[in-house]
Order: C-alpha cells, then sequence, then structure tokens
C-alpha cells in the first residue's frame, strides 16, 4: 500500500492586509495542480464514510476519483448529480464537521480538503463554458410553488424540476438567493458565483418570480387553488433578535441583517456610486460571535473601521462560528471581547450611540444548550466607545407566511412544524424546509432539507397521478 | 419591470405615478404601502398607496421631491419602467363604523388619506376631513376629497388660500364643539401627525398615524424601521405603518428619520452634479 500523504494542500488566500480594505474574495481558490496534488491524497477507501457525512450525500470518491484521472468534466457530472449549487457550498459549507470530519484521514489529523476540491470543481465549470443542462425527467404536468429563493427554495426547485415538474419560485426581495444574496459577504462568495448557480436553476426550466411577497401578494391556499399541485416553503430565519437593553432603537446600531442586506445586497459599500447608504463606524462593535457576527465585523473593518469589537457573553470554546472564519477575523485584527455581555447603550445628543456599557461574565453550568452559562460578574461594569453597533444575536422564521396560512403549525420559536425527514407540514399539500423549520442553522443543511422534501413531493405528485 | 402607465405633476414637486403591478393591486388595501426601485442601483424606499384599480390591474402612489431617489423617480414618465415594486405591504387602516371620523391631512399625504377616508365613509362613518398645505400652490385633490368627506375643512399656513393656520386649529375646534369625535387619524409629515396626536390626547379621542421611518425591505427582516410604541419596539412595516399616535415616541422617530442626513446630502449633490453635466452635453 502506498505510503499515506498527510501533507493537507493550503488554499492559497490574499494576504490579511491587504484584504482587510477590499471586498475582494479571500480565498483565492486551487491551480489545478494543486487540486491534483490534494486529489491524490484520497485512498479511495472501500467504506467511504464522507458520502454520510455529506447531507446531500455527494458521491465524494468518485468526483475525486475523476479528478485523479485527469477528467476535471467528469467530476463536475459526478458532484452535480447530487448538488446543484457547488460553488456555493464549497465556499460556505462547514466541511470540518461534516465530510471531512468522517474522512478515513481525518484520524490521521489531515482528512482530503474535500470542500476545496468541490470548489475548485464549480469555478472549472464556470471558467470552462459555464454548466451544461442535464437531462431532464419528462414533463410530469404538475406544478410546484417554492417560497423563497435561498439554499433549501434553490435546491428542492432544482430537484423537482430535474423530476420533470414544472416549478415556480416566489422571492420577495428583487434578487433570488435569500440569504447567499444578503447575507453572506462578497469576500467570502461572491455574487457572480450565487447568480451563476441560480441561472444554473433557471436552466432546469424553473421560473423565479422576484418582487413577491407570499402571504402579502398571494396566499399558500391561493396558489393552491391556482394551479400549483404542492408548495414547498423555504423562507427561511429572516426575523433579526436584538437585545432589548436601554439605547438599542440609538442611530448607529443595526441588526445584522439590516447592516448586511446594506452592505451585501444593496452594496452599500458602493456608495455613493449604489443609492443606499451604511454608517462607516471608526470603533465597531459586533454583539455575537457566530458566522453572521464574523461576517459583519468583517464588512465593518473592510468599510473603513479603525477598530472592529466581537463583543461575546461566553468563551472562545463555546463560539458558534466556524473555527476558519473565526481565524480570518483574527488575521484581519479583529478584536475578541470574550465573556463580556453588553448592559445598556449611550447616545449623544442627536441620538447617535457613542458607548456601552459592559458587564463581564463568568461561566457556570451547562444550560439547555449543553454550553456553560454566562453569569455577571457583579460590579464589573466598564464602558467602550463605540459608534457603530451591529447586534448579530441571531434570527427567527418571518411569520409572514405562517401568519397567513390557516392549517399551518409554528412552534412558540417562530418556526414551522415539520417532518425531520421529509419535511411534511400538516398542511395538506405543504412541505417546508430549511431555517424555517430548524430556526438558523447552515447552507448545507438547508439544502439537504429541501433535497429530502423535494423526493418526498415527487413520491406524492406521483401518487396522485396513479389515483 | 413595472410599466408606468401614467404620470400626473399635482403641483410643481408632488407628481402621481400610476404603475402596471396586477398582483399587487388585486391585493391591495386602504393605509398599505409598496417599495419601490428605480434602477438597478437604486435604493429601497417605501411609498403609500394612494389609490388601486383591480380590473386595470394598477396601483396609484404619490411623492413628494426630497432627495436622490424622488427626484430620479419625478424624471420618469408613461412608458417608463420602475426596477421594483413590491407590496402591498403593511397592515391596512383598521377600517369600521366608528361614528365621526376626522381624516387630518397635511403635504403630499392628501393622496395616502383619499382611500381612507373613502372607506371610512363607505363603511358608514361621518367624515370630517381636514387638508392642510403651506400654500395654495401646494394644494391639490381638494374636490376628490371633499367628494369623500361630509364636511372639507382647508388650511394654509401662510393663509394664501382658504383659512390661515395649521391643520390643529380645526381640529381642536371640532373637539371642542358639540359633535362627538369617535376617531381620527392623522397622515402627513411627522412633525404634523406629533401635533395632531397632541391635540387629541386630552380629549382622549383615539388617533391613529401612519409613521413613515426608514426601511429598507419592508417585510420585517432588517429593523431598520423599528419604531417605539407604548415603551414597546415595534416595526413599522409589518407591525404598522398604523399606529396610535398617543403612544409613540416621537422624538426617536425623527431622529431615526435623520440617521443618514449627511450621506443623503452627498449623494443628492451628486446626482445634481450628473444631471447638470447631463444637460451641458446635451447642450452641445
Amino acid at each position: 500500500m502506498a505510503k499515506l500523504n498527510l501533507n493537507r494542500m493550503e488554499m492559497p488566500r490574499q494576504d490579511p492586509e491587504v484584504r482587510g480594505r477590499n471586498f475582494e474574495e479571500v480565498a483565492l481558490g486551487y491551480s489545478w495542480e494543486q487540486a491534483k496534488e490534494e486529489a491524490s491524497r484520497c485512498i479511495q477507501c472501500p467504506k467511504r464514510p464522507c458520502i454520510e457525512g455529506c447531507p446531500v450525500q455527494i458521491d465524494i470518491p468518485n468526483f475525486i476519483k475523476a479528478i485523479q484521472q485527469n477528467d476535471p468534466a467528469e467530476a463536475v457530472n459526478v458532484l452535480k448529480n447530487k448538488n446543484s449549487l457547488p460553488g456555493i457550498c464549497g465556499r460556505v459549507c462547514p466541511q470540518e464537521t461534516q465530510c471531512e470530519a468522517v474522512c478515513t484521514l481525518a484520524k490521521k489529523g489531515a482528512p482530503v480538503a474535500i470542500g476545496r476540491l468541490e470548489r475548485y470543481l464549480a469555478d472549472w465549470e464556470r471558467l470552462n463554458g459555464g454548466a451544461k443542462k442535464p437531462e431532464l425527467a419528462p414533463s410530469s404536468g404538475k406544478n410546484v410553488a417554492v417560497i423563497g429563493s435561498g439554499p433549501a427554495s434553490l435546491t428542492a426547485a432544482a430537484d423537482l424540476a430535474r423530476m420533470g415538474h414544472g416549478v415556480t419560485i416566489f422571492e420577495a426581495l428583487h434578487v433570488a438567493g435569500g440569504v447567499l444574496m444578503y447575507g453572506i459577504p462578497e469576500f467570502r462568495l461572491p455574487k457572480e458565483i450565487v447568480q451563476t448557480e441560480v441561472n444554473f436553476v433557471k436552466t432546469l426550466g424553473v421560473d423565479i418570480r422576484l418582487d413577491s411577497v407570499v402571504g402579502k401578494m398571494i396566499t399558500i391556499d391561493e396558489l393552491l387553488s391556482d394551479g400549483y399541485q404542492a408548495v414547498f416553503l423555504g423562507t427561511g430565519a429572516g426575523l433579526p433578535m436584538f437585545l432589548n437593553c436601554p439605547g438599542e432603537n440609538l442611530n448607529g446600531i443595526y441588526s445584522a441583517n439590516e447592516f448586511l442586506t446594506r452592505v451585501n445586497l444593496m452594496k452599500a459599500y458602493k456608495f455613493p456610486e449604489y443609492d443606499t447608504p451604511v454608517k462607516i463606524g471608526k470603533h465597531v462593535a459586533v454583539i455575537g460571535a457566530g458566522n453572521v457576527a464574523m461576517d459583519s465585523a468583517r464588512c465593518a473593518l473592510r468599510l473603513g473601521a479603525e477598530k472592529v469589537y466581537i463583543v461575546y457573553r461566553r468563551s472562545e470554546e463555546e463560539m458558534p462560528a466556524r473555527r476558519e472564519e473565526v481565524e480570518n477575523a483574527k488575521e484581519e485584527g479583529i478584536e475578541f471581547r470574550l465573556l463580556t455581555s453588553p448592559k445598556q447603550f449611550f447616545g449623544d445628543e442627536k441620538n447617535q450611540v457613542k458607548a456601552m456599557e459592559c458587564n463581564q461574565m463568568t461561566l457556570g453550568e451547562p444550560d439547555e444548550s449543553g454550553r456553560r452559562r454566562p453569569i455577571v460578574k457583579p460590579g464589573s461594569e466598564f464602558t467602550l466607545d463605540v459608534d457603530v453597533v451591529i447586534v448579530a444575536l441571531g434570527t427567527t422564521p418571518n411569520p409572514l407566511v405562517a401568519s397567513t396560512t390557516p392549517g399551518l403549525q409554528t412552534t412558540r420559536h417562530g418556526t414551522v412544524v415539520a417532518d425531520e425527514m421529509v419535511g411534511k407540514t400538516v398542511k395538506d399539500k405543504v412541505w417546508a424546509g430549511g431555517d424555517i423549520v430548524t430556526g438558523a442553522a447552515t447552507v448545507i443543511s438547508a439544502m439537504g432539507a429541501g433535497k429530502r422534501a423535494a423526493a418526498d413531493i415527487n413520491r406524492f405528485l406521483g401518487e396522485t397521478n396513479r389515483s | 419591470m413595472y410599466k408606468i402607465l401614467l404620470k400626473e405633476d399635482l403641483v410643481p414637486n408632488i407628481h402621481l405615478l400610476k404603475i402596471d403591478a396586477p398582483a399587487v393591486a388585486r391585493k391591495a388595501q386602504a393605509g398599505q404601502f409598496v417599495v419601490i426601485r428605480v434602477n438597478e442601483k437604486g435604493e429601497r424606499i417605501p411609498l403609500t398607496i394612494a389609490d388601486w384599480d383591480r380590473e386595470e390591474g394598477s396601483i396609484t402612489v404619490v411623492f413628494m421631491e426630497v432627495g436622490t431617489t424622488t427626484h430620479r423617480l419625478a424624471q420618469l414618465g408613461a412608458g417608463d419602467f420602475l426596477a421594483s415594486f413590491i407590496g402591498p405591504l403593511g397592515q391596512p387602516t383598521h377600517i369600521d363604523k366608528y361614528g365621526t371620523v376626522v381624516c387630518v391631512s397635511g403635504g403630499f399625504a392628501t393622496a395616502v388619506i383619499m382611500p381612507i377616508a373613502r372607506e371610512m365613509k363607505a363603511a358608514g362613518n361621518r367624515v370630517i376631513s381636514i387638508l392642510g398645505a403651506r400654500n395654495k400652490a401646494l394644494l391639490f385633490w381638494e374636490d376628490k376629497l371633499r367628494s369623500v368627506s361630509d364636511k372639507l375643512i382647508v388650511t394654509t399656513d401662510d393663509g394664501s388660500y382658504a383659512r390661515k393656520g395649521l391643520v390643529t386649529e380645526p381640529l381642536k375646534e371640532l373637539l371642542e364643539g358639540s359633535e362627538k369625535v369617535d376617531r381620527v387619524i392623522a397622515i402627513g409629515p411627522s412633525i404634523m401627525m406629533k401635533f395632531c396626536a397632541r391635540t387629541t390626547q386630552p380629549f382622549g379621542v383615539k388617533t391613529i398615524v401612519s409613521l413613515n421611518p426608514i426601511m429598507d425591505d419592508g417585510t420585517g427582516m432588517c429593523g431598520g424601521c423599528r419604531v417605539s410604541v407604548g415603551g414597546q419596539t415595534r416595526f413599522a412595516c409589518v407591525d404598522g405603518p398604523d399606529f396610535d399616535g398617543h403612544q409613540v415616541d416621537w422624538d426617536l422617530l425623527f431622529a431615526r428619520q435623520r440617521v443618514y442626513l449627511n450621506e443623503e446630502k452627498d449623494s443628492f449633490e451628486k446626482w445634481k452634479c450628473a444631471c447638470s453635466e447631463a444637460e451641458a452635453k446635451a447642450a452641445r
């Protein structure tokens, strides 16, 4: 047996000094030589645990094998057979907790860089003539309405179209892609790549209706009586949470949703070429330590902030963000204020935030989330001078659709009740998947839910055919 | 893309656009709004719906030229297109048979109080409208509003037409008069709404105002439009735009409306420069 190669190929990245001032992509991707070298490390083990580690069960060993055999076109075919959005997944999936975590080489501390290879293949296809339209099943004559156009919806729509169903996506915003467009910044996921993959979904025959707010412009019941035999709800978790502490409505205090939407979707970083402005802070505090918090902090830095703090009430160990994003943020000079919790905000005479009072915290016993509960240290108050604050505490589902759809059941967290496996809701002909069911989670888990729901909708539509 | 079917200049800086938007027209109700985008690089701004025609599939909006977006919008005419037109958003105004309803409007908001007055009248209310403008030249739709009101009082700030003074004066007289007023709807500049609410408060007459904070998406996603009502933070886009005027934290609203004052100025200056350059080019 050949000797194991445990030298995981690094992916080139922009220098932190440089990238902290531009919105260009941070990670630069492999060259063909680098991709081949990394692919050669895959030992094609018989157990193939990586496939099970992938929420959409991509045939990982076979796309890697195709790279080993110098056939990137075939590798793309294998990859896209299960995943219509590889350019996105290759960039934002937490591979370190999924496919790469279970890779046989992970035991030796050097799993194959599956995500980087996936990304390489998506980019290769885009730069080599673009996606070819795959074969579609013959038309079923059935129509499905898909609400929202984020990762869950795009995946469900693509799969349903391939199965031969007519699919219409209804998107509330003026571009398709959901959180991939408004949430994740350009430097982590270029918008051109999102639109390339959205366009691929369109080539499958999916009709995307923008500017269409379901729940306001049209209801689920109207769609069901208007020619759609099934509905998939993939409207995500779009409602921002706030701290509910004094001074939170001062000017300069944003939800991460608003800040990121202004910067990414509305391109406020190009103001005044683009009309939408955003406050550029000198001293910016981001509250929270998830991926959205890291994205917000790094955007604020790129807009020109002198100092950007991540303010988090627990310790580094509990931070929910991907390790890689935390490292990126640290390299760029983001300052981490851990075991720190905001208490109130102070403003100036114009109602503009100028400082925030914080408490220092200690960690107690684990709470229901399994993480150690933060406890206020008495008398530990201190003040941080800040002129922009971004609250990134998480999001809950937007009630717009659920509140206008009789028969849907929601939990006290606002999520829609649906079967864990196939996404069927308690309402006839309606499925749901992604953050609207689970609360804020990852792109790939939403895609997995979209995929499973599409399969179940297909089964349902097939049954209605026979009856 | 959404086609402009008609443009009308109501007064020099207030314009009406009728937009082809059948899906929005099907659902529009009094008090709701739309979010528009003029072009690909444009911002999203909310405009309250002034009227709808379900058969024609059209929505009418009325706006005043204030900053870059509204000036750009004013340059468009019939046959031109808007990049986005999204709605109907927000909660409709609560229409019921209250008894006597006073509808107070100021400035360009006369256009948006029209459908509310009409629906209130249709619901069996006695409708008294008070229409205020800075001067005669800025007054429009007097006859239209009269046609859906049992009584109409017009004021101008400078006395160039009808009664001289602010809308709050006849409002106070009505409240002091013999006729019982059951509800007041006040829509216009925030400062006007604040003073209408302050006028009615001692009389304990419920007063509904339509708030217009800065908004991005209009669907509850960003929280940029948060207002404080009765000590609670609410999102004007999904919880409103109508709120109880006696409960609104007006100072917070004023401050939040001014958050981008400098940026708006910069953007508008740049727009004016681009316009004069384009004119100079055309002249050459």
